[in-house]
């Protein structure tokens, strides 16, 4: 019966110990959480910079760019995937790995080829338990995006995008990254980033026959190529800082959740370590008076 | 004379931002000066220093390589990936 009450005490010591740590761990990521939000309303100002541009391009000229340029028989398309380094952070990685197979599978199914490019430990993990290629990898940098990553992994998949699709190069590219909606909510979403779209922004000329004179310099082609480039890194880079602004949030919800329940099962042993000692001292009680009356009765 | 309004941005945060009556940069053409009524401009910038003659008088110089320019009813914006003040 002791070895019963002993077990028990073990068992919320172990709890307490866990709950320490996801504890902790909650608290980390709640300040980083905000610092994450910090740098995503920090990195605006340039976004908001470079999509006005763009659509002050597109709206002032006539944009006929091999970034615009729809394939006429797409073959092969990439998919970026934004994971996280770390786990720990509920399904988080599940649910972003998850729709990109989704999306991978619509893409088969229209007959074109699918490469991946993978951003962050969890998605090259998934990747090399299944034995599956891919592209490219970049690891170590999730929970602090830099501006360098999102302009290396432009570079890939720009370089990718113009190469000939005969050479291995790929005609569409589409990112699936974590969308921050709250602190509660992050919803994996998918985007295709090229061949560009959608250009919104600047609002557009009220009569299309007068059209401001836009200056460009050196020419408008030129500004384009510059330009197109700087705006998808920049969409990389704003969905790479959501994505780190949702795995912190994840793993607060997740260590949360850890914590609640390590108090759940603190308190559920405590009542059957006090239910077993209770049924110790009771058991000895009439052991005592039962010893007591046999004697007695004798 | 009206006032431009300039903003100086890079990929993680905003430089700076306030009033100037006159910024010069080095465009891939040229160096290029912008008062205050300059038509729309979209211009790429190539090595170099950007100035700006602020409206208390500074100078700010900011370098803001592989970034561009943009000018819109008197607002200037400069955004480059590592732009950062000299």
């Amino acid at each position: 019966m002791a070895a019963q009450v002993r077990v028990y005490r073990s068992r919320i010591k172990s709890a307490q110990t866990t709950k320490k740590i996801t504890r902790a761990m909650e608290l980390i990521s709640a300040s980083r959480i905000a610092k994450a939000q910090q740098r995503v309303a920090a990195s605006l100002p340039y976004a908001r910079a470079v999509t006005r541009a763009v659509s002050a391009v597109a709206t002032y000229s006539n944009v006929d760019h091999i970034l615009t340029r729809e394939a006429e028989n797409p073959k092969r398309a990439a998919i970026v995937i934004f994971s996280s380094d770390r786990g720990l952070a509920g399904a988080f990685n599940s649910n972003v790995l998850r729709k990109s197979e989704e999306l991978a599978e619509l893409l088969r199914a229209e007959g074109k080829e699918v490469v991946s490019y993978l951003v962050g430990r969890k998605a090259v993990g998934y990747y090399r338990f299944r034995r599956r290629d891919f592209v490219r990898d970049w690891v170590g940098g999730t929970d602090n995006p830099t501006a360098e990553t999102a302009h290396e992994i432009a570079d890939a998949v720009v370089e990718a995008f113009v190469r000939d699709t005969a050479d291995g190069g790929v005609d569409e590219i589409h990112v699936v990254y974590n969308r921050f909606v709250s602190m509660l909510t992050q919803t994996p979403e998918m985007l295709r980033l090229l061949p560009l779209e959608v250009v919104e922004g600047v609002e557009e000329p009220t009569d299309r026959n007068t059209l401001p004179l836009y200056e460009f310099e050196p020419d408008n082609g030129e500004v384009l190529d510059a330009l197109l480039p700087v705006y998808i890194e920049s969409r990389l880079y704003a969905a790479m800082l959501e994505s780190a602004a949702s795995k912190h949030a994840a793993t607060q919800r997740a260590m949360k959740a850890a914590s609640d329940n390590a108090d759940k099962l603190i308190r559920e042993y405590t009542r059957l370590a006090n239910n077993a000692r209770q049924q110790e001292i009771t058991q000895q009680i009439s052991e005592i008076v039962g010893g007591a009356d046999a004697l007695s009765t004798n | 004379m009206a006032d431009l309004t300039v903003t100086v941005v890079s990929a993680d945060e905003q430089v700076w931002s306030g009033q100037a009556t006159m910024v010069v940069a080095r465009t891939k053409v040229g160096e290029i000066g912008i008062l205050a009524g300059h038509q729309p401009l979209l211009g790429v910038l190539a090595a170099g220093e950007v100035r700006i003659t602020a409206s208390d008088g500074g100078r700010i110089v900011a370098n803001a390589e592989e970034g561009f320019i943009s000018v819109e009813n008197n607002t200037v914006t400069i955004a480059a990936r590592a732009a950062a003040l000299v």
